[in-house]
């Protein structure tokens, strides 16, 4: 049992070290401005060109194939210079890597991996959110394409992709989860409309609604079999779940030291309240970072997924909200710089997205402790 | 990087395992009888647990804090009503400050809010003192013994604690201690306590979890409520977190500097004291009526939780540590 670095993972961090010192683009910890997206296209492309984003994906995808243990030490990098977080799409490539044939992995997943091809992620619709399986958008087979209508909502990024991944109904005649297949279908054709929506932070491109009215998508563009949707859903929501495949570790302990910068710099206009709510976010932040290099290395042996993920999506929550709360007591709610309010007003979808906090509470206790399903 | 156990440290956790679960009181009628509480005493006796931290040739210990912690996590997780936090603390002590080994059973002195190593000539008592003829304190930076006479006093059920008179006669054991040294220790007993709480948490859940699949209203296992399961749930979640920090801590005790290796302790401290009276107070409201009954073990855990968390100071004075660290200390 060993937190410190072999030779070669010190190598690897002083040379990100040194990157880092020439290539911090300064954006914020978290999406508190509409600059945040559209500084994160070039923000992923620099990452990668300089070989320090999907350490531990493939090589065949673009990536390094190197230990999971990596991208602990790409998180305490970036967070150390106060660089952004590392681009948190690694359960769309899990969930491609998974589910995808082999053609549709070498063609789909490089330029995920290498940030040119930005892509979203059309699972939720307004009468679908919790119980997925519900979701009423079709897929209709006609000759090489498949024609699909439907509505989705919450997609995250809408109006920066360009290609949506999308879950929809191929066979109605059985049980719901059954009948499901996910696609890639274009952004950036006539049968798609994309509307922003405007989050409690007030920023116009976190998410949006996407209206696809006969879009088309080619079958060669089916990812997995018919009917595997559910699954390939499953396993991207799994990973969705894990802070180590998204990076937020990095982001918590950028806005920590931020706040903690600011105690630092003039510690009398701090009192007891706002000191204890920052040492809890230190107490948080640090909790996770340990937790992600536990469950890192527990993937050391090839094992991932499973239902830790809402263990995990749960004590992520936790800190991001906790961070959150530091946020608005150090930060203050009624600074002239409204970042800090923004940034705890972001940090209340954590509990919502990606499978809400109940949700993930009825997993853990059904999927974990064994208890009857309610 | 590879946090997993080695091969030799789950051996030692599935050991600790075996000798916990033959032994452990599965009942608070349990707690009372004597001759299985003499069988653990002697089984954890004959396996050398407290003797971890005595000084091997090098003068260093003969293990590290975290196979320490390893089965500090097992004996809580069992309520195991036999000494070893408070024994390994005092091997500790004597071997940072150069003297022989014990020549009887002994433990540590803390002040007798249990917060910080008892000073002599001040109020302080003996903890996890079951089988100890004498405890270890400060006296003027030298560490000093005192023996152990007045009756146990029992808020821990499985870990007594015994109060020492202001002007109990020291005797003199080892040279003073380093500021240095007395930070690593301090860093090991939260360490050690943070094992402790994760071990009490997985047992409480454990209890409350059973609980929860056998008893019945409404027709149906209470199991079943959601309200029932979402407590359970957001227990296990403190818990796994509590385990992350507690195994990062115990490691941190020999790996990092004095004062790296004590921040790191604290802000565990902070986490696992928070979660573990959480986690035992859920413990006995998923039970219902029976859990504020002297027979059920849920309180049996959450005393043990109650000692664990003030052992060297808990959420309060961790957090004020945290700050100190990171260079935010009150000025
Ligand atoms: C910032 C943000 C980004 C998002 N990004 C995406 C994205 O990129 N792509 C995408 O597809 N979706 C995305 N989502 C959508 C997200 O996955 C859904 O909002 C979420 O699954 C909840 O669905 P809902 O909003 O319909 O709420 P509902 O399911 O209607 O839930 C409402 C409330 O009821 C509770 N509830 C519902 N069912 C149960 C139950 N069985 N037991 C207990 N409580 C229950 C919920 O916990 C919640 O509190 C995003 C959401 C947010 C906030």
């Amino acid at each position: 049992m060993d937190f410190s670095d072999s030779p070669a993972e010190a190598e690897f961090r002083a040379r990100l070290r040194g990157w880092l010192a020439d290539n911090n683009p300064g954006l914020p910890a978290s999406s508190t401005s509409d600059e945040y997206w559209a500084g994160q296209a070039a923000w992923h492309q620099a990452l990668y060109d300089a070989g320090f984003f999907g350490m531990s994906w493939p090589v065949e995808i673009g990536g390094h194939g190197l230990p999971s243990v990596y991208e602990a030490i790409v998180d305490d990098e970036l967070a150390t210079a106060g660089a952004p977080p590392r681009p948190s799409l690694g359960y769309l490539v899990q969930g491609i890597l998974h589910h995808g044939s082999e053609g549709i992995r070498r063609r789909l997943l490089p330029g995920i991996v290498n940030g040119r091809d930005r892509w979203c992620q059309g699972f939720s619709e307004p009468e679908a959110g919790s119980d997925l399986a519900s979701l009423r958008t079709t897929a209709v087979r006609d000759g090489e394409d498949y024609v699909i209508t439907g509505h989705k909502v919450w997609t995250s990024y809408s109006d920066a992709a360009d290609w949506c991944l999308v879950l929809a109904r191929t066979d109605p005649g059985v049980p719901p989860h059954k009948g499901i297949s996910a696609f890639r279908v274009s952004m950036r054709q006539p049968g798609v409309q994309q509307q922003p929506l405007r989050m409690i932070n007030g920023i116009t491109r976190e998410f949006g609604e996407v209206l696809f009215d006969g879009a088309r998508a080619p079958a060669a563009d089916m990812i997995g079999e018919p009917g595997e949707g559910w699954r390939l859903a499953m396993t991207v929501v799994s990973h969705e779940r894990e802070p180590g495949e998204l990076g937020y570790v990095a982001r918590y302990r950028k806005a920590v030291k931020e706040l903690a910068a600011l105690v630092a710099g003039s510690p009398d206009d701090y009192g007891p309240e706002q000191r204890r709510e920052l040492a809890w976010a230190m107490v948080e932040s640090e909790m996770l970072r340990q937790h992600v290099c536990r469950r890192l290395s527990d993937r050391l042996d090839g094992s991932s997924g499973g239902p830790e993920g809402s263990v995990d999506k749960l004590l992520m929550t936790q800190v991001e909200q906790c961070v959150g709360h530091a946020a608005l007591s150090v930060g203050g709610a009624a600074a002239d710089d409204d970042t800090w309010l923004k940034l705890y007003l972001y940090s209340r979808a954590q509990s919502v997205m990606g499978g809400t906090s109940q949700i993930q509470r009825n997993l853990v206790a059904t999927r974990i402790l064994g208890l009857p399903a309610s | 990087m590879d946090v997993r156990l080695s091969a030799e440290q789950r051996a030692l956790r599935d050991t600790a395992v075996d000798l916990v679960d033959s032994l452990r009181p599965r009942s608070v009628a349990d707690l009372g009888d004597s001759q299985r509480t003499a069988k653990l005493d002697a089984a954890v006796a004959a396996t050398g647990w407290r003797s971890l931290r005595e000084a091997g040739a090098d003068g260093g210990p003969y293990a590290s804090a975290v196979e320490a912690a390893i089965v500090a996590e097992e004996l809580g997780r069992g309520l195991a009503d036999t000494a070893f936090v408070g024994p390994t603390l005092a091997a500790e002590l004597r071997r940072l400050a150069g003297a022989a080994t014990a020549d009887g059973a002994e433990t540590v002195a803390t002040k007798s809010d249990f917060s910080a190593v008892a000073l002599a000539g001040q109020p302080a008592t003996a903890i996890d003192g079951a089988g100890a003829a004498a405890a270890l304190l400060l006296a003027g930076g030298e560490l000093v013994q005192v023996s152990l006479n007045a009756p146990a006093e029992p808020l821990d059920l499985t870990r007594p604690h015994v109060p020492i008179p202001r002007d109990a006669a020291a005797t003199p054991v080892g040279r003073t201690l380093t500021t240095d040294a007395l930070t690593k220790w301090t860093a090991l007993g939260l360490a050690l306590t943070c094992a402790d709480l994760v071990g009490v948490m997985r047992g409480a859940i454990a209890l409350a979890t059973d609980y929860a699949k056998v008893r019945r209203q409404y027709g149906a296992h209470i199991g079943s409520f959601q309200a029932v399961q979402h407590l359970l749930a957001d227990a296990v979640v403190a818990m796994e977190g509590s385990r992350s920090t507690a195994l990062h801590a115990a490691w941190a005790v020999d790996a990092l500097p004095a004062d790296d290796a004590l921040a790191t302790a604290a802000g565990a401290k902070a986490y696992c004291a928070r979660a573990g009276r959480t986690v035992c107070e859920t413990a006995i409201q998923v039970h219902g009526g029976i859990g504020n009954t002297w027979e059920c073990l849920a309180h049996v855990y959450l005393r043990r939780a109650l000692l664990s968390i003030d052992l060297l100071g808990g959420v309060g004075p961790s957090l004020e540590r945290v700050l100190a660290g990171a260079g935010h200390g009150l000025q």
